[in-house]
C-alpha cells in the first residue's frame, strides 16, 4: 500500500519534472527548429506561416547558395572562417599552456605580480582595446589580413584558457615532476612529455571554445577584413542582410543554418567536455 | 570577444601562494648546508629563466596588445584624432562633447535598459532551470546539454538574423502577443518600443552557461542540511532560501559579476539585430553603448571620441565590479569565512 502510494508520487513527480523540462526545452530549441524548417519553405511563407515544417518542402533556397554571395561562392567565406578558426586553435593551445605551465609548475620571481595582471586582463572590457589595436594594425599596413585577427591567439592574450589549464596543472601530482627531475628532466621536457600529455580535457575544451568563438566572431572581421573575398561566414551573412536580404530570404535562412552547422557538430561531438569545462572552472578551489 | 566562455572561474580571488610550487627544492641528503644553499640559488635563477621563457608569449601579449593599446586609448581620449591627421590634444572636449550629444545619452540609456532588465532575468531563468534540473533523474544529462547549446550559438549572425525573423510582424510572438493579450505592435522589431525586449529574450535565451554553473554549485549543498531543515520542519520555500540561497551564493556572485560585465558589452546581436548601418533600430533603440562607439570610431572615423567612450565604458565596468565586490562581505557565504 505504501510502497504504492511512494511508487505513484514519484511516478507523478517524475511526470512533472519531464513536462517542466520539456517545456522549457520547447523554448530553447524552437529558433533551431524554426531554422532548419525555414530553410525549406518558399520565401512568402518563411515569416507569416506559424507552421515549422512546409507541407511542400522545397530546396531552391540550397541550390540559389550555389551562386554565391554578391558573386563570391559561400565555399570561400567557410574557407576563410576555418582558417582563422583553426589557426586560433593552434595559438591558443601553444600559447596558453606554455603560461599555464608557468604559473602552475614554475616558481619564479614575480609570478604573483604577472598572475595578478591576468586576471585582470579578464575582466578588462575589449573596447577599450580596440581602437588602439586597430590604429596599430593600421600603421602596420596590416588592414585587410589576418593578422590582427591572429597575433593575440599565439601571444596568449585569452586569459581564461590560460586559467583554465592552470587550474587543470595544478591538480596533477607533483611527484611525476620531481620524480621526472630527479631523472634530469628541464621544465621544457616535463612540459612537453609529462604535463601537457596528462591535460588533454583542458586542451580539448580550450581548443572547442576558440575554434566557436573564433567561428562566430563578428566585431574583429566587420573592423579588420574589408575585401568580401577575405570575409568570413559571419560578415558573408551580415552582406547577404545588408544586401539582397529581402528578395532573396529563405537562401539568407538557409545559409544562416549552414553557418550554424560546425558549431552544433562540435557540440553534439564534445558535448561533455564543453559542460564539464565550464562547471568545474567555475568551482575548483 | 565570445560570450560565452570568458567565465572567470571564482578561484580568481584566490592569490597564488600557496604550495609554492617548484622553487624550495627538498635538502638534498649528504649535501652541506653552504652546498645545498648555493644548489638552491642555482636551482632558483634556472627557475626564473625557465619561468620568464615560458611566459614570453603572454608578456610579449599584454605588452603589445594590452598594455600598451590602454595608454594609447587614455591619450587618444583627449585627443582630436582622424587616424590620418597628428592627435590634436583638445583636453576634456571629447568628455564634455559626449555628455551633450543626444545619442551618447541614448546609448547609455539603452545598454543600461538592456543590462538592468536583461541580466536579472537570464540569471533567474538560470536558476530556475537549475533548481528544476538538480535530480537524479533519467534524462538530467540530455537536457542540461539541450539548455546549454544555446549559450554557444546565441551570439552568432545567425542567431540573430533567426530572432529578427521570430519576433517580426505576422510571426509567432507578434501572433501570440495579439492572441494573448490583445495588443498589436506589428513585430517587436518594428517598434522602437519593443525591439530591445527582442534583444532581451535573446539573452535571456542562453541561460545555459550559468545554469551549469549554478548547477554545478547545487550539486554541492550537502544533503545533510536539507534532512535537518526537513526535521526541523522547514518548507521549501524557507529551504531555498536559508540553505540553497546562502549556500550557492558564491556561485550566484560569480555568475552576476560576469553576466553584469558581458551584458556592457553586446555589440554583434544588437548589430544585426537593429538593421546594421548609421542607425540602429527604429529611432535608435538598439544603439547599445558599443555600437555607437563602433559608428563612432570606424563609421565616422572620430578615433579620439570613440577613445574616450571606451574609457567611459571601462569606468563604468569598473564600478560595477567594485561595487559587487564590495557589496559581497553582505550577501556573499563562503564557508572559509567562518572560520
Amino acid at each position: 500500500m505504501t510502497a504504492l502510494t511512494t511508487f505513484r508520487r514519484r511516478g507523478a513527480g517524475s511526470l512533472a519534472w519531464h513536462l517542466g523540462s520539456l517545456a522549457v526545452l520547447a523554448v530553447v530549441l524552437y529558433p533551431v527548429v524554426w531554422v532548419i524548417g525555414g530553410s525549406f519553405k518558399p520565401n512568402d511563407e518563411i515569416v507569416g506561416s506559424l507552421e515549422l515544417f512546409p507541407a511542400n518542402p522545397i530546396t531552391d533556397n540550397y541550390s540559389r547558395l550555389a551562386d554565391g554571395i554578391a558573386d563570391i561562392p559561400i565555399s570561400t567565406f567557410f574557407g576563410n572562417s576555418l582558417l582563422l578558426a583553426v589557426g586560433s586553435v593552434v595559438g591558443v593551445l601553444i600559447s596558453c599552456s606554455l603560461s599555464a605551465y608557468a604559473f602552475a609548475r614554475i616558481g619564479f620571481a614575480g609570478r604573483g605580480v604577472l598572475f595578478a595582471l591576468m586576471i585582470g586582463t579578464l575582466l578588462l572590457p575589449y573596447h577599450v582595446l580596440l581602437i588602439p589595436q586597430y590604429v596599430m594594425f593600421q600603421k602596420l599596413e596590416l588592414i585587410n589580413t589576418y593578422t590582427p585577427l591572429l597575433l593575440g591567439k599565439y601571444l596568449a592574450t585569452d586569459a581564461f584558457f590560460v586559467f583554465l589549464m592552470m587550474q587543470f596543472m595544478r591538480g596533477l601530482p607533483k611527484e611525476l615532476d620531481e620524480a621526472a627531475r630527479l631523472d634530469g628532466c628541464g621544465h621544457l621536457r616535463i612540459y612537453w612529455s609529462i604535463v601537457l600529455p596528462l591535460c588533454r580535457p583542458a586542451l580539448i575544451t580550450s581548443a572547442i571554445f576558440t575554434f566557436i568563438n573564433a567561428w562566430n566572431d563578428f566585431m574583429g572581421p566587420l573592423i579588420y577584413l574589408n575585401e568580401p573575398e577575405k570575409y568570413t561566414v559571419s560578415l558573408g551573412l551580415k552582406m547577404f542582410v545588408d544586401q539582397d536580404g529581402v528578395a532573396n530570404y529563405g537562401s539568407m535562412i538557409a545559409m544562416s543554418l549552414v553557418a550554424l552547422l560546425p558549431v552544433l557538430l562540435f557540440f553534439l561531438a564534445f558535448q561533455r567536455y564543453l559542460i564539464d569545462g565550464m562547471a568545474t572552472s567555475g568551482l575548483k578551489g | 570577444m565570445g560570450t560565452t566562455v570568458t567565465h572567470l572561474p571564482t578561484t580568481a580571488a584566490q592569490p597564488l601562494t600557496e604550495g609554492d610550487e617548484g622553487s624550495v627544492p627538498r635538502y638534498g641528503p649528504g649535501g652541506g648546508e653552504r652546498r645545498t644553499r648555493a644548489a638552491v640559488r642555482r636551482r632558483g635563477r634556472r627557475d626564473n629563466l625557465a619561468g620568464y621563457l615560458f611566459m614570453s608569449p603572454w608578456i610579449a601579449g599584454f605588452l603589445l596588445l594590452t598594455a600598451g593599446p590602454m595608454v594609447a586609448s587614455l591619450y587618444f581620449a583627449f585627443t582630436d584624432y582622424n587616424l590620418f591627421d597628428t592627435p590634436k590634444w583638445i583636453g576634456l572636449r571629447n568628455f564634455t562633447d559626449m555628455f551633450a550629444d543626444p545619442r551618447w545619452r541614448t546609448s547609455v540609456e539603452v545598454t543600461l535598459w538592456y543590462v538592468v532588465v536583461g541580466t536579472p532575468l537570464k540569471l533567474a531563468a538560470a536558476l530556475a532551470v537549475a533548481l528544476l534540473l538538480n535530480q537524479k533523474r533519467r534524462g538530467q544529462a540530455f537536457y542540461r546539454a539541450a539548455f546549454y547549446a544555446p549559450s554557444l550559438i546565441g551570439a552568432s549572425v545567425s542567431i540573430a538574423i533567426v530572432w529578427k525573423a521570430i519576433f517580426s510582424d505576422d510571426a509567432i510572438v507578434d501572433r501570440a502577443q495579439r492572441a494573448l493579450f490583445g495588443v498589436d505592435v506589428g513585430g517587436w522589431t518594428g517598434d522602437p518600443d519593443w525591439i530591445i525586449y527582442s534583444l532581451v529574450a535573446l539573452t535571456v535565451w542562453q541561460f545555459g552557461a550559468p545554469m551549469v554553473i549554478f548547477l554545478a554549485g547545487l550539486k554541492q549543498v550537502p544533503r545533510e542540511l536539507y534532512e535537518a531543515a526537513e526535521v526541523d520542519g522547514a518548507g521549501t520555500w524557507r529551504r531555498f532560501w536559508h540553505i540553497t540561497l546562502p549556500m550557492i551564493s558564491p556561485v550566484l556572485f560569480f555568475n552576476v559579476l560576469l553576466e553584469t560585465i558581458h551584458s556592457f558589452q553586446i555589440f554583434g546581436s544588437a548589430y544585426i539585430l537593429g538593421g546594421a548601418g548609421g542607425t540602429c533600430g527604429p529611432a535608435d533603440a538598439t544603439l547599445v553603448y558599443t555600437c555607437y562607439l563602433y559608428v563612432q570610431g570606424f563609421e565616422n572615423s572620430r578615433m579620439g571620441f570613440a577613445s574616450a567612450m571606451a574609457w567611459m565604458l571601462l569606468l563604468a565596468v569598473g564600478l560595477v565590479t567594485a561595487v559587487l565586490f564590495w557589496s559581497q562581505r553582505r550577501w556573499v557565504h563562503y564557508e572559509e569565512a567562518a572560520r
